[in-house]
């Protein structure tokens, strides 16, 4: 069973590899020295150096497809190339063995000076050949062969050279396909914080330890700018519901989840609900709807600064969190909500958003509001997972707020930057007796450089990635089980 | 005897065949009845909202470190440290319910979940556990809908975790050159109700490579294999473009060779090593001693999982002047290596 069409699923749909206008990409510039998150407009252009070029070659390219900077009479431009030689085989170094080899290893660097003056052309040179049209791959031959020293260098040195060379006269670009694996990378590497330190295997884990799958219904607290929320919504596959939830009175930025290609009907079902909804018993129904909107403000309704309400959680002696800096009562929260329509991740289904307090679930910026039938199934039910990563907060009280919505048997994963605040919400977890299989584990990354002859863990390494509390909820005799016995 | 079983024997005397054969026949229709440990199906829901019934997998939680996989049956009983259990007391209750043994004694039934499972499987071979499997899923890109290759199946570890990420609409095609071993696993995925997402073959992929049908159609490829290098060329045709591969070796020289054979069709060839390190907490109390503040002692409870009640008073604590604190540190045993995990993805053409 190739299961392309099963079920009514169309793969193709849902794991795209071909680009399409308007669709966000990720451009890896030189093997990863630079980053950049695009998106496919007509009007997009790259700057690479001083080089400005149009995007628009990239349209209707496979993901993986490889681009070189060329110059030619309009100004630089994106020339789609083929892998080939330029990078596979090169990277591997030397390729046969024999008398190469044996060259290799009788060379070194001692006579090598490093004085500036062993490369004979000039930049006027350099750049008199780009007038005439020469091509990167050119100028690098060009320069090599006007090194007085590269002959004396190692075979491994002769490749560091010309490595370094194309990167500066023949920058390569890479068309990646946003995916929760190059987005993370990505962040992780030029804006760690912004994503709260979460590195990839860390959220890799967090999705394995919350078993998240099709059809789950997942209680998220995504402070890590939505990369969580898009994770998880990826790993569902359009079922099942992502449920942000947020104390106070604004939800969380999701921004990088946009940058997902969710098509809308993954968009639907990123749904986010405040606590105090998913927690207010009679409130939801009809009649209670209007005191709810009052008493409960979220969204767009109604923001006027009352307290979002915590008193539906019957726990002794939780400490205050950090609530006060999500509560605006001004327009300005309104505003920078509606601004963002435009981009708004389920447009095609929510329209434009009123500007009234009237009674509505609109979406807003991104995941609409979690319907009455939702939270009162999910009431009813129970959520299959919990995911919190609130790197700043202090999760002890979120997360004893939180468990009671889950379901018996679900699984849960907190994750933290630091180790004392898990240490202290496992401690009470176990006296509390709400969860069992309770483990604190911290990931651990290292890559390797894997070449002939110079196999090594690479020099650089990720010290850090944050901590991880999984467990299981569970039923305590003393609540009642709803069991039918 | 219930309804069911009364009716059955009707039927069985009806029909005049035994009642043993009516059972084994709609035992077969109604397998879909039992919990899967996976929804596949929107109306079918998962084990975390339904009961426990009879016929289940379950999972019987006794400590951290010490669980096992049930098959819930009436009129059975599970022996252990904390007495004799009931199964028929099981069935009725949700999911993640404590349950009592006839000295008193407890233990939870949890629902399966492929984490739980690796941690309860059978070992036939060495296994992955849930740092490498996590890892390799994302770094895969395998999402619903993912047409899968594995070889080999092993235990059975890693092909439970890429059926719950292929699913509903996708599909895991993994092979294992042991044919014992690959009648095992068929039962266990049986046994987990996830034979419409898994399909075990026998075949010697190092010898043969894939099947030409899978040809270019396959999003994600896993190796765990003695001399992956040969099965390289064969999973780069199935592949589609992009696609990518990843190859699971203890040994360093295996990494070596498959990376040379990876750089001829394949890009963005990675090494890594993935590992978990688990943290111990425990309570203290820190005290001040003889007044002076320079000072302070640290005591620990007895057990490190069990919490200071606030009418304990096991230790010589002076509760007036000592602070109630939870520490955490790194737990002695750790593993120091599982494998190199090399990743590629498919050049473009």
């Amino acid at each position: 069973m190739a299961g392309e069409l099963v079920g009514g699923h169309q793969t193709s749909s849902v794991n795209p590899r071909i680009t399409w206008e308007g669709c966000s990409v990720l451009l890896d510039i030189n093997d990863g020295d630079r980053l950049v998150f695009a998106r496919l407009s007509p009007a997009a252009t790259l700057k690479i150096g001083d080089k400005k070029c149009s995007l628009r070659p990239l349209i209707g390219c496979p993901f993986g497809s490889l681009f070189r900077v060329e110059t030619g009479p309009n100004g630089p431009y994106l020339e789609r190339c083929v892998h080939s030689s330029s990078s596979g085989a090169n990277d591997m170094g030397v390729q046969e063995g024999g008398d190469r080899q044996l060259e290799s290893e009788s060379k070194d660097n001692r006579a090598l000076i490093d004085n500036n003056s062993a490369q004979n052309l000039s930049s006027e040179d350099i750049d008199a050949m780009r007038r005439d049209g020469a091509t990167g791959d050119e100028i690098v031959e060009a320069l090599i062969a006007n090194s007085s020293t590269y002959e004396n260098k190692t075979v491994f040195s002769q490749e560091k050279y010309k490595r370094r060379k194309q990167k500066k006269y023949a920058p390569k670009v890479l068309l990646r396909r946003p995916f929760t694996r190059s987005i993370c990378e990505a962040y992780f590497k030029k804006y760690p914080n912004r994503i709260g330190f979460l590195r990839i295997d860390t959220l890799s884990l967090l999705l394995s330890f919350a078993n998240i799958s099709a059809y789950s219904d997942v209680l998220l607290v995504d402070m890590v700018g939505g990369l969580l929320t898009g994770a998880v919504a990826e790993r569902l596959g359009g079922t099942g519901y992502v449920c942000n939830t947020y104390f106070g009175g604004t939800s969380h930025s999701l921004d990088i989840a946009r940058i997902f290609n969710f098509s809308s009907e993954f968009d639907s079902r990123i749904v986010q609900a405040s606590y105090s909804h998913l927690c207010s018993a009679e409130s939801l129904d009809e009649e209670g709807s209007k005191m709810h909107e009052i008493d409960h403000p979220a969204g767009i309704q109604s923001i006027i600064g009352r307290e979002s309400s915590t008193k539906c959680v019957p726990s002794t002696g939780s400490t205050q969190i950090q609530e006060a800096q999500s509560l605006r009562n001004d327009n300005s929260s309104l505003d920078e909500e509606l601004g963002n329509t435009k981009e708004n991740l389920s447009s095609g289904q929510e329209g434009l958003h009123e500007n009234n307090a009237t009674i509505t679930y609109k979406a807003v910026n991104p995941g609409k509001q979690a319907s009455p039938d939702a939270i009162k199934m999910w009431k009813e039910k129970g959520f299959n997972s919990l995911i919190v990563a609130a790197p700043e907060l202090e999760v002890d009280s979120i997360v004893q707020k939180l468990i009671p919505l889950l379901s018996y048997s679900a699984p849960f994963a907190i994750y933290h930057q630091f180790l004392q605040p898990l240490a202290t919400c496992m401690h009470k977890l176990q006296s509390s007796k709400m969860a069992i299989g309770l483990q604190i584990s911290e990931p651990w990354l290292r890559e390797y450089q894997v070449l002939p002859s110079r196999t090594h863990p690479q020099m650089q390494m990720s010290g850090f990635g944050g901590y991880i509390l999984s467990g299981t909820r569970i039923c305590n005799n003393s609540e009642n089980c709803n069991g039918n016995q | 005897m219930n309804i069911a079983e009364f009716g059955l024997s009707m039927m069985a005397r009806f029909i005049g065949c035994s009642f043993w054969q009516i059972e084994i026949y709609l035992g077969v229709l109604l397998k879909s009845v039992t919990v899967s440990m996976l929804s596949i199906d929107p109306s079918k829901k998962n084990s975390f909202q339904r009961f426990i019934s009879d016929g289940d997998l379950v999972i019987v939680y006794e400590r951290h470190d010490n669980m096992k996989a049930v098959k819930v049956k009436k009129g059975s009983e599970l022996q252990n440290r904390f007495g004799v259990f009931k199964h028929s007391d099981w069935i009725g209750k949700p999911f993640g319910s404590k349950v009592l043994s006839s000295k008193g004694g407890f233990v939870y039934i949890l629902a399966p979940t492929p984490e739980l499972w690796t941690l309860v499987l059978s070992h036939r071979t060495q296994i992955l556990y849930i740092a490498d499997i996590s890892f390799v899923i994302s770094y895969l890109e395998i999402v619903p809908g993912c047409v899968v290759l594995e070889s080999g199946t092993g235990s059975g570890s890693l092909t439970t975790s890429l059926a719950r990420a292929v699913a509903p609409s996708g599909h895991v095609h993994t092979f294992d050159f042991h044919e014992q071993r690959a009648g095992l696993a068929r039962d266990d995925f049986e046994r987990n109700g996830l034979s419409n997402l898994v399909t075990v073959a026998v075949r010697d992929i190092q010898g043969e490579g894939f099947p030409d049908e899978f040809q270019g159609i396959i999003d994600s490829v896993f190796l765990d294999l003695p001399q992956p290098w040969l099965a390289i060329p064969s999973a780069a045709r199935m592949l589609k473009q992009d696609g990518v591969i990843c190859s699971f070796s203890p040994c360093i020289e295996q990494v070596q060779r498959s990376c040379e054979a990876l750089r001829s069709n394949f890009t963005d060839v990675r090494t890594f090593e993935v590992l978990l390190r688990t943290y111990e907490i425990q309570e203290g109390r820190i005290q001040s001693s003889d007044g002076d503040e320079s000072y302070r002692r640290i005591t620990h409870t007895r057990r490190k999982r069990q919490c200071i009640s606030s009418e304990d008073n096991g230790e010589n604590t002076d509760k007036a002047t000592s602070i109630p604190t939870v520490m955490a540190r790194p737990c002695q045993e750790a593993r120091g290596h599982t494998g190199y995990l090399t990743f590629a993805r498919l050049n473009c053409q």
